[in-house]
């Protein structure tokens, strides 16, 4: 298979997940309809609603934890790459390079994750990777997390980033289901893979790495200890 | 033909969109007060605006001037009256010039956008343009001098 093949499988499969998830829901909901059974008003999840109708949406498979730890644990080297860790660093600078040095030029976050002054990543970063060896690469949406909502991977363990991952405090207010899109479809977290002349890929193609993240959310999404 | 301003002038050049701006700029218009260094967004000679912004034209596609305002260090004011202007020539900042420009361009968004920079400010906003001669502590003097300048100029 093409990658592009393996893509376009990639994504159906994503597709025909998110759409057997919501068929799934709705069939328990006039399920609990039909047995004239109401949700509680307040206190329960939706998960014990559904379980007081005797039908439950949680197979041992979704929480096979081990699973998800072991998963989790096959996607972990993608984020702490360079490529996706220099821009998700422990400090208020970017950093450059496969051996993630500080981004020259003392460049900042800055209050939007773009920069500052005169100094935003758009004075040199463009639309797209520049052609050479050390030229600027380049995005439409370059730039750092905000730093209301810094998104660390630098120095983050397995376990430790796996939890920030799933908080909606930490992870931009995404839910499990955003963050397989989030993986999936974002352009600049597509930049990982075609960054340009001169810089490693990360350890697993993108596909691997949407599958492991897949089964990780499939398996329940439990965290490495 | 790409179309923009350069200096307020509108103007359309048959430059392929993958020109650096930089070239556009000097050689198809003839503003060379705007100095190539290293053409990989490394030395900060290039700067100029777009729309406002500091942009390092070297690297800078001449596409992404279509429909933009741009200023280089020939349109920063008509008559050597930006407070900028001012205090490098009341300082005495350049050496040999050649990356003057650029600094100013810098300097331009920074008192633009903090009429009372700090030093660390300055060293936040200027640590992408390079000075081979090292006039780094007059351009920090300049700045501060133009800031007040223009604070004069305000009341
Ligand atoms: S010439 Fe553009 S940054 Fe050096
Ligand atoms: S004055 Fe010579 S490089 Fe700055």
């Amino acid at each position: 298979m093409t990658n592009n093949t393996k893509w376009q499988v990639l994504t159906a499969l994503l597709l025909l997940g998110f759409a057997g998830a919501f068929l799934a829901l709705w069939s328990q909901q006039s399920t609990s309809a039909n047995t004239g059974k109401t949700a509680p008003a307040r206190g329960l999840s939706s998960a014990n609603a559904l379980a007081e109708t005797g039908v439950t949406t949680v197979s041992a498979a979704d929480t096979d934890a081990a699973a998800a730890q072991a998963a989790f644990e096959r996607a972990y080297p993608v984020f702490v790459s360079p490529r996706c860790q220099n821009c998700h660093p422990s400090g208020d600078a970017p950093l450059q390079g496969d051996d993630s040095h500080v981004h020259a030029q003392n460049v900042k976050r800055g209050t939007d994750g773009h920069g500052v002054y005169g100094m935003r990543c758009q004075t040199c970063h463009q639309d797209a990777n520049l052609p050479g060896a050390n030229m600027p690469p380049g995005n439409p949406k370059w730039g750092l997390p905000p730093p209301q909502m810094k998104m660390v991977f630098v120095g983050r363990t397995s376990g430790e980033l796996c939890r920030q991952l799933k908080d909606p405090k930490l992870n931009g207010g995404r839910s499990l289901a955003q963050i397989l899109t989030h993986v999936a479809a974002d352009d600049l977290v597509g930049w990982g893979w075609n960054p340009g002349d001169g810089r490693t890929l990360p350890p697993l193609n993108r596909p691997d790495f949407v599958a492991a993240m897949q089964e990780w959310v499939n398996d329940g999404a439990a965290c490495p200890n | 033909m790409i179309s923009f301003t350069v200096n307020g002038k509108a103007v359309s050049v048959a430059d392929p969109p993958s020109t650096p701006l930089l070239w556009v700029i000097r050689d198809s218009l003839k503003l060379t007060g705007t100095k190539y260094g290293c053409g990989m967004a490394l030395c900060g000679a290039c700067t100029v605006h777009i729309d406002g912004e500091a942009v390092r034209s070297c690297v800078a596609p001449v596409s992404r001037a279509e429909g933009k305002k741009i200023t280089t260090i020939e349109g920063i004011s008509p008559d050597l009256t930006h407070p900028l202007q001012q205090a490098w020539i009341e300082i005495d900042v350049p050496q040999c010039g050649y990356c003057q420009s650029g600094q100013i361009m810098s300097a331009a968004v920074l008192l633009a956008e903090n009429p009372a920079p700090t030093d660390t400010d300055i060293d936040e906003a200027m640590s992408g343009n390079i000075c081979r001669c090292g006039t780094y502590p007059r351009i920090r003097q300049a700045i501060h001098r133009a800031a007040e300048i223009k604070a004069r100029g305000a009341k």
